[in-house]
């Protein structure tokens, strides 16, 4: 139960660098998900705030504590690794009680501490086993396992789904949100799916090439994120993003008009190149939308491929020449060419200056 | 009509012929004649048939069973001795990351002389008066005697020990360096995070992953020194007065300088026992390292 925090931490291998300057604070018992496309970075900053890679630069701190020069040991972390890492010679037993073995604790005090984690995450069964002869699922449970019996200060997962089935993610994802509920522990989590980033995080820290690019809530950065690539990571299906150029008081599509949204009306110049992003939630057929007051506009548009999916369907559509989708709640039949008038909740778009990439609006 | 051989026999017919005529037809013939009083001499001595009076004289034979204990201790010796070089070498050299290659190479050298020029080697090394070893101890003043290197029993099996240790402990070194460069990184890193001191790793991670690596050394170096040799007939011819004496030149002098083949032949077999056993024991030893790492046995 311990804050963590990164200042300017940058990672050096060789000339190329890493990880480049990271500052982040973390509290007490948060969860924090570092997500972002694979090589950003992601691992090597868990790998320093571990102990497990050495820290070129800045300084990590765990609990008010410097760490920078201290060996994993002596940090007080448990971490869970992408394939399990489990000690193949070692029984389940034998693997989750490891730690506390090393650490000579009392012998009753460890049977208890492992019967526990045991019972938390259902493994009683396969206690003398070794980990050849557990299926992936019930490797990751050990592992877990062996992270939570030595009640570390701070938890640091590293993408430690990725190797399972997507019916089983799902169960886990689900099982690490209740462990958390637990322990209470600070918890650092490292994933490439932005599913399992908005579904975990108190905090998500989106990284790409070795930089952060937004820290918010799930719904902050679903909400309000900063610039194309937060928005076109965060959310699925992804955001639709449409180049156009401003036009007095509508900004064209090619040979569609959309009016300026109110919220970034004044902060655009005539003629500025832009790019302009929506949801498919808030692209909606009229009638089947979630709301169809507010700032709306209409568009008439082809639909030429359904996606049902029970309580919704996907409709994909071309809008100025690029394909976009959009979403019909309650959703009735529709043929492959067929028109219908969207609504278009303008107060739900996003305006992003063409050049930089940078959400207008939103600095 | 005659009848065509099958298609298999006749396919594996070469192979039949080869092995029977290296292997099989030498081994008979060696073991027949280990039931004869056989001298290279007076070839028909090869006929006479004298039961198991080799076999007697042998398990009386104070000789035999010194040479048979002094094997198994210099197997002892050299194997530990090798397992403990060979382990810190290895795992020195996996450190390194620079050259390496380099070193793995160099690291073969020793096995790539002739073990005889290795004995002469070390014969003029330990030589007790133009000797390396006794020109360096007397320049530097640790001792003005000639030290008997080859001539006492002791400094004798040590200097053999010696030379034995420096040609094959590439074995070990080598095997156990593949056994590193197997080994996941994974389970290493989870230690470090468990707790673990480097010392404690070492011991809980990486020994238990590494000894499949040491058991298959052990296997391939007791099946070599127990047939140890050329080095020491080289650097002792078994003496001085036998206090160097291991089985393969009690045999080597029983069949050819004392010419009686038949008795020789008897002592290989009883000493090929010994091979046996160590065999069994390190491929039991072997089998449950594997399966303890999680691999079939
Ligand atoms: N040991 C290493 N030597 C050199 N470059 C490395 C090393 N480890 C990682 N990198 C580089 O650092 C970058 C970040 O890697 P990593 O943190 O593993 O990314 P991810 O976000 O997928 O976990 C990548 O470009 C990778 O190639
Ligand atoms: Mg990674």
């Amino acid at each position: 139960m311990t804050e963590v925090s990164l200042r300017n931490v940058i990672k050096r291998y060789g000339t190329q660098q890493a990880v480049h300057g990271i500052d982040l604070e973390i509290e007490n018992g948060e969860f924090v998900v570092l997500v972002g496309p694979s090589g950003c970075g992601k691992s090597t900053t868990l790998r320093m705030i571990a102990g497990l890679e050495a820290i070129s630069d800045g300084e990590v701190s765990i609990g008010g504590r410097v760490v920078n020069d201290l060996p994993p040991r002596e940090r007080n972390i448990s971490m869970v690794f992408q394939n399990y890492a489990l000690y193949p010679h070692m029984t389940v037993r034998e693997n989750l009680g490891f730690s506390l073995t090393i650490a000579k604790r009392p012998e009753d005090e460890i049977v208890r501490a492992v019967d526990e984690a045991a019972g938390i995450l259902g493994l009683d069964e396969l206690m003398d086993r070794k980990p050849a002869a557990l299926s992936g699922g019930q490797r990751q449970r050990v592992a877990m396992g062996r992270a939570i019996v030595r009640h570390p200060d701070v938890f640091l997962f590293d993408e430690p789904l990725s190797n399972l089935d997507a019916k089983l993610r799902s169960q886990m994802r689900v099982e690490i949100k209740k462990l958390h509920q637990k322990v209470d522990s600070t918890i650092i989590y490292v994933t490439h799916d932005q599913v399992e980033a908005m579904t975990l995080a108190d905090r998500i820290v989106l990284m790409r090439d070795g930089r952060i690019e937004q820290v918010g809530t799930p719904l902050q950065l679903f909400e309000q994120p900063v610039n194309i690539f937060v928005a076109g990571f965060i959310g699925s299906p992804p955001m639709n993003q449409l180049a156009g150029t401003v036009e007095g008081d509508a900004i064209s599509l090619g040979e569609v008009y959309v009016p300026i949204p109110s919220s970034v009306r004044g902060q655009l110049s005539n003629g500025q190149k832009v790019i302009f992003g929506f949801r498919a939630d808030n692209l909606t057929p009229v009638g089947h939308g979630l709301r169809e007051k507010g700032e709306t506009t209409q568009l008439d548009l082809r639909v030429h491929l359904t996606e049902p999916l029970g309580t919704e369907t996907l409709l994909f559509a071309t809008l100025a020449g690029a394909e976009i989708q959009g979403k019909m709640l309650n959703p009735r039949p529709v043929a492959p060419g067929e028109d219908l008038t969207f609504n278009l909740m303008l107060d739900r778009c996003h305006v992003f200056d063409a050049a930089t990439g940078n959400a207008i609006g939103r600095t | 009509m005659r009848r065509r051989l099958p298609e298999w026999f006749v396919l594996l017919l070469p192979a039949f012929i080869v092995i029977a005529a290296v292997v099989l037809i030498p081994l008979i013939f060696s073991l027949y004649s280990s039931f004869t009083p056989y001298k290279l001499t007076r070839p028909s001595t090869l006929w006479r048939w004298v039961g198991t009076y080799n076999y007697q004289k042998i398990l009386t034979d104070a000789n035999f069973w010194a040479a048979f204990g002094r094997t198994v201790l210099f197997l002892t010796i050299v194997l530990n001795v090798e397992l403990l070089l060979g382990l810190g070498i290895a795992l020195m050299v996996n450190r390194v990351t620079w050259g390496q290659r380099t070193l793995r190479t160099i690291l073969m050298f020793p096995m790539m002389f002739s073990p005889i020029l290795v004995g002469f080697q070390f014969k003029f090394i330990f030589n007790d008066n133009v000797g390396l070893v006794n020109n360096v101890l007397q320049s530097l003043g640790i001792t003005d005697m000639a030290l008997p290197w080859l001539v006492d029993g002791r400094l004798a099996m040590f200097s053999i020990v010696f030379a034995e240790v420096w040609m094959s402990t590439s074995v070990f070194a080598i095997l156990i360096l593949a056994g590193l460069f197997a080994m996941p990184r994974d389970p290493l890193e989870a230690a470090e995070v468990d707790g673990c001191t480097p010392w404690q790793t070492f011991r809980h991670i990486t020994l238990p992953f590494l000894m499949p690596f040491i058991y298959i050394a052990m296997t391939i170096r007791s099946l070599d020194v127990a047939r140890a040799y050329d080095i020491v007939q080289i650097m002792t011819g078994g003496g001085p007065a036998r206090r160097t004496e291991l089985l393969w030149t009690l045999m080597s002098r029983t069949g050819y300088v004392d010419a009686r083949m038949g008795l020789a032949n008897a002592m290989g077999y009883v000493s090929i026992i010994l091979s046996i056993l160590f065999t069994i024991y390190f491929f039991r030893k072997l089998s449950a390292a594997r399966a303890e790492i999680g691999l079939e046995g």
